[in-house]
Parts: structure tokens; sequence; C-alpha cells
């Protein structure tokens, strides 16, 4: 069964180096997302994949077949683009036939084929219509559909959904976890938003700067990032990362921020390995974690005091932004059925429980 | 106040309307007159001599109407007029210039779509230097390797022939159309191409399927231009053209230039209208697509 494999990746463009020596597995039926800031690279290792773009060293094996230098069309893949990439002269039963015919496929199997990606899509009545008569949730489908027609085992998706309204995106992601759940396909997608990683991935690879950063499901990913840029890059609004110093005082680990003076209480934190007395660490803080007020539960880990700068009500909930004294903003998340919105420049008291910080090491900035 | 303010201010807004019309637009105006003047004069003179009787010409007002309308030199010009020593008329020219016409287009557009379709969505070693070189090309008169292009004709034993006088045309026509349809297929979204190389990866069938399909508007500026160029041409035609296939501007010329006695003014003008029609058809007809779009619905919009 197709897995696919990256040894030893390398790729240059002239002098530039983009990716150095990466290696990543995607398993069977995996939904992998690729997900990175722009340039990261995540693009250029699909076009790789895809086999558009060379690879400058190491081998990319798929199905254990080693396809490096395979032509794009042999490698048993299908492709979705983020502009759609309809052929514009062709109907959309076209638009599917077209790459089934270069296959030399029976024409029975063709027609059976495309009726059946039709149908699965919901674009069966629109089957005689040129692109410029789509819409552009119907052009997206159109090519998932030249995707699924060809009946290959790994799917690749680059920027899918960036160019549709939030409304579509929506219901896109839905549907293409759905068909990722009927077809049990393995995909490889692409995406710089994180909330189609987080909603549609089994496994997430974050990457930065030509490096995967973690790659793992996406409750570790959110639960223990493996380092600031991580931490930092997942999560809406981001996580607060204070930088604090480590204080040991009988035995107890704690930190403490030095420009409120707030001392955080790490014994419930499960260290990889022990920071020393006066070590410097930064501590992420997720805004929906906080309490805000009375309802402080028992374990309560770090208790600040500081003034409201701006909040942001979105529907169901309220951010507030509170000043952190050295500048810094720290976004508090909470519910606000339950709670009074404070106003800007009200001091608010917010608690965090001690079981849920973050801590990674201001120098190498890895978790620890 | 209110009232005087507004009256003051309607005659203020027409002088400044009417001195802007008095200044330099008049001096533009007169500029172009001159310049139309200049290309329909002509036009209309040759018009109205071709409908008149060689009679009311000897009578030397070349800006008058026909007293007597006739269509008798149209009909001349076409078959009877003499060239050299046939008197067959410009018809026969006529067919040459299709016969020849017919072989240019097909050959010049078929290889420089291609080449250009190639050099703009593949990766191809060396395609930079390759258009710079196509590009000076464009640029090297005829007259320069005239000679040297007539040895090489007579050498594959076509000359005097339509086919060297269309294969000339052909070849001289390859650098600028390369480029143009070069510069119109790197406009195709990169994801097209990159899509069809996923699906097929046939460098023909993408391109018979794909890419000429949405070739249609830059086919049609490409035929104009060369419809008109293989058409007006007289140089090549009297080169390359041997004894009974010269194309119709070269027996056009013959027929002024060989007219014994009298000469009949009407029916060379007759015979240079019936020369400059065909583009103009082409024109005519070929005009309105112009404006159609072409990636439409390809990609986001």
């Amino acid at each position: 069964m197709p897995h696919v494999e990256f040894h030893n990746i390398v790729k240059r463009f002239g002098r530039v180096t983009v990716l150095e020596d990466l290696n990543l597995r995607v398993e069977d039926g995996e939904f992998l997302v690729l997900l990175g800031p722009s340039g990261c690279g995540k693009t250029t290792l699909l076009n790789m994949l895809a086999g558009l773009q060379e690879v400058t060293e190491g081998s990319i094996v798929i199905g254990g077949r080693d396809v490096t230098d395979l032509d794009p069309k042999d490698r048993g893949l299908a492709m979705v683009f983020q502009s759609y990439a309809l052929y514009p002269t062709k109907t959309v039963r076209g638009n599917l036939k077209f790459g089934l015919s270069a296959q030399k496929l029976d024409r029975s199997e063709i027609e059976r084929r495309v009726q059946w990606a039709a149908k699965l899509l919901q674009i069966d009545r629109l089957l005689d219509r040129k692109p410029a008569q789509l819409s552009g949730g119907q052009r997206q489908r159109v090519a998932i559909g030249r995707a699924l027609v060809k009946n290959v085992d790994v799917f690749l998706f680059d920027e899918p959904l960036s160019n549709l309204d939030a409304k579509l995106r929506t219901e896109m992601r839905l549907e293409i976890k759905r068909l990722h759940q009927e077809l049990a396909k393995t995909i490889v997608f692409v995406t710089h938003d994180q909330v189609e990683a987080m909603t549609m991935a089994t496994r997430i690879a974050v990457m930065d700067a030509g490096v995967i950063q973690q790659i793992a499901t996406p409750d570790e990913i959110y639960e223990r990032p493996a380092n600031l840029f991580v931490a930092r890059f997942i999560g809406s609004p981001a996580m607060n990362t204070l930088k604090t110093t480590a204080v040991r005082k009988n035995g107890c680990i704690g930190a403490v921020h030095a420009p409120t003076g707030v001392h955080m209480d790490l014994s419930a934190y499960p260290f990889l390995a022990q920071p020393r007395d006066g070590d410097p660490l930064v501590i992420g803080l997720r805004p929906e974690h906080f309490t805000i007020g009375c309802d402080a539960r028992g374990d309560v880990g770090a208790r600040f005091s500081l003034p409201v700068r701006y909040t942001e009500k979105n529907g169901s909930d309220v951010t507030a932004f509170v000043d952190s004294a050295d500048g810094e903003l720290i976004a508090v998340r909470f519910d606000h059925k339950h709670h009074h919105v404070p106003k800007t420049g009200d001091v608010v008291e917010i608690h965090f429980p001690k079981d849920r910080f973050d801590v990674f090491d201001a120098v190498s900035e890895k978790r620890i | 106040m209110s009232a005087v303010a507004a009256s003051a201010a309607i005659p203020v807004s027409r002088a400044r309307r009417r001195k802007r019309i008095r200044g330099s637009s008049i001096a533009i105006l007169v500029f172009l007159t001159m310049c139309a003047a200049f290309v329909s004069l002509p036009l209309y003179v040759v018009i109205v001599t071709s409908f008149k009787t060689m009679e009311q010409i000897a009578l030397g007002e070349v800006f008058a109407l026909p007293t007597e309308w006739t269509i008798e030199p149209w009909r001349m010009a076409w078959s009877e007029v003499c060239a050299g020593m046939t008197c067959e008329g410009v018809s026969h020219g006529f067919w040459v210039s299709m016969k020849i016409l017919f072989p240019s287009l097909l050959l010049s557009i078929g290889i420089s779509a291609v080449t250009g379709y190639a050099l703009a969505l593949w990766k191809i070693r060396w395609a930079g230097t390759f258009l710079f070189v196509l590009f000076l090309c464009a640029f090297v008169p005829f007259q320069i390797i005239m000679i040297p292009l007539v040895l090489l004709i007579s050498s594959l034993g076509i000359f005097g022939t339509i086919w060297a006088v269309a294969i000339v045309h052909s070849i001289l026509a390859m650098p600028l159309l390369t480029l143009i349809f070069r510069n119109f297929y790197k406009d195709v979204p990169e994801e097209i191409i990159n899509a069809a190389i996923m699906d097929c990866g046939s460098f023909w069938r993408i391109f018979f399927e794909i890419i000429l399909p949405m070739s249609a508007n830059i086919m049609i500026v490409v035929l104009i231009l060369m419809i008109t160029t293989v058409w007006n041409d007289y140089l090549i035609g009297l080169i390359f053209g041997g004894v009974g296939t010269q194309p119709m501007t070269v027996i056009l010329a013959n027929t002024v230039i060989t007219s014994f006695g009298v000469v009949k003014y009407n029916v060379d003008m007759a015979a240079a209208l019936l020369t400059a029609i065909p583009p103009l058809i082409v024109y005519f007809a070929l005009g309105k697509f112009f404006v159609q779009g072409i990636t439409a619905g390809a990609i986001k919009g």
C-alpha cells in the first residue's frame, strides 16, 4: 500500500537553499497537512512530490517505488491546484476525461468514473458547462473531481481553499474531510491556514524556513508544541509567551516574570529536562486557559492583576488584551455569558491553571 | 446673493470651455483632417477613376465623379489586360497569390505556434539564448540575405515555383511569429500547464487539446498579419516566382509598366483595387473576434 517517503531531500534554486536534508514519511491513508507561513518550502516540497520541480538531492519513494526521476504522470498521483487550473475551453466532462483518455482507458470505464465522481461531488448537472459558467465553489469541486477520476492512491492539494470565501471554505473543508473518510486515500495537503490544518489533518507537519519543526497529530501540536515557533504559529489568538527566569525553592520549580513580578508555579509541569536556578525560560500561556475574576479553581499556577487595553468580541466569546507591563499584551479569552465584559482601563484579576503551562528554553526555543 | 453668485459662475465655466475648444484642439483637428485627406483623397481618385470611361479621363478632371459609370475597366483588369507577353488579366495572379498564401500560412503559423508553445511552457535548455537569437533575426533586413537565399532555394530545386515563394515567406516570418506566440503562451497560467502535465504529459496532446483551443485570439492576430504581409509582398514574389508563378502584385506592376499606346488609367486603377481588396476583406471578417477573452473561467475570476 502506498506510503510516501522523502529521503534527505535537498532543494536549491541557484545558490539559494530552500530545503536542507528533509526527511518525512506519510503513512498510507493518512491526511497529512503541510502547514507553515509563505516561503517556508511547503509548496516546493509538494511540487517535488508531484514531479513538477526537480529534486536537487535525495529521493522520493511512493509505495516502495523510487519515483525521483519519473515523469509526473507516471507517479500515480493526482493534484488539486490553488487556482483550480481548469482547462478553459473544455466542458466539465472534458476536464474530467482529459487525464483518463490520456491513459487509454476503455470508453465505458471513463464514462463510469466521470459519473461516479460527478455524483460524489454533486456536479452531475454541470457536466456540459464550461468553467466560465461555474461559480468558485463549483470550479473547486470540478478540480477535485478531476483528481478523483484518476483513481490514484495519493492526492495532493495545494492550498485549494484559499480562493474561496469564508462560508464556502468551511463547506469544502467538510467535503474534503468526508471524501478522505469515504475513499481512505493518502492525502498531502498544503496550507498556511491553521484552521484547515487543525480540522482536517490526521497529522500536521509544521514547517518553517525549510525545516519541519514538528510533525504530530493536531491535538499533540496544540497541546504540546515542540518549540516556540509551533507554539506561536498554532492557535488564534496566538499563545502568550512570557520571558521569565527559573526559580528553585525547596525543591519546587517556579518562574518569575520580572516586569509584573508574578511567580508561576511549575510544580505540575512534566519537565523533559529540569532547568537550573536562574535559567531563562519562556512560558507559554494559551489565551483560553485563563480564568477571569473570582471563579478561580484550586490549582492556580499564576495570578495576574493587569489593566485591560482592548477587548474583542467574537460572538460566543471575548478576547481581552491586558498589558503585561513590558509593552507586550497578554490575550485572555473567556466566555462572555458568564462574565461581564471588562472595559478598557479596568484592572482585572486573571488566573492560569498550573497544569496548563508550556515551558520552553529561552536560548534553544525548544520545549523542555 | 446666491443667485448673483450662480449667474456669475455660469459665464466663467462657459468661457473656460470655449477657450479649450479654441486652443490646441483646433490645431489637432486640422492636423488630423490633413492626415485623413492625405490617405483618402488619392483613394477617392483611384476609386472614381476606375469607374470612368477613357473619354472622361482624357478631360483631366481627376476629382470629378464619373459622368457615366462603367464596370468595363474592372472586367478588363480582371480577365483581359496584358502583363508582359500574356494577356489574361490579373486573375491569374490572384490564383497564384492564393496558392502561395495557404502553404505560407500553414507552414509559418504551424511551426512558430509549436515553437512558441515549447519555449513558453516547457523547461527547455538555452531557451533564453534561443529567444535572443530569434529576436536578432527578426531585425535582419531581407535584402541582406536575398542572394544566399536564392542560391539555397535553387539548390533545393524548387526555384521559380510556388513552393519557393511560400517557403521563403514562412522562413522570414518565423522569428517574429515565434516571439508573438511565445509571449502569448507565457501568459497561460502555470497551474494549467502543470495540471495538464500531471494529467497526460504528452507534449503534442497538451498542445492540440489544451493550448491550441485557447489560442483563437492570437491566431486571428497572426492570420491578419501574415495574410497582409504575404499578399502585399512584391520583392519575394518577383525574385523567387518564375514565369506563371508570379503573385498578383508582380502581375499588377507588369500591367501598369507595360501598357502600350494610351495608358488605360481606369484599368490600372481597377487592377490595383482588385489586388488590394482581399486583405481588406480579411480585416473586416476577422476584426470582431479580437475582443473575446481567452482564459475566461480557467482560473479564479
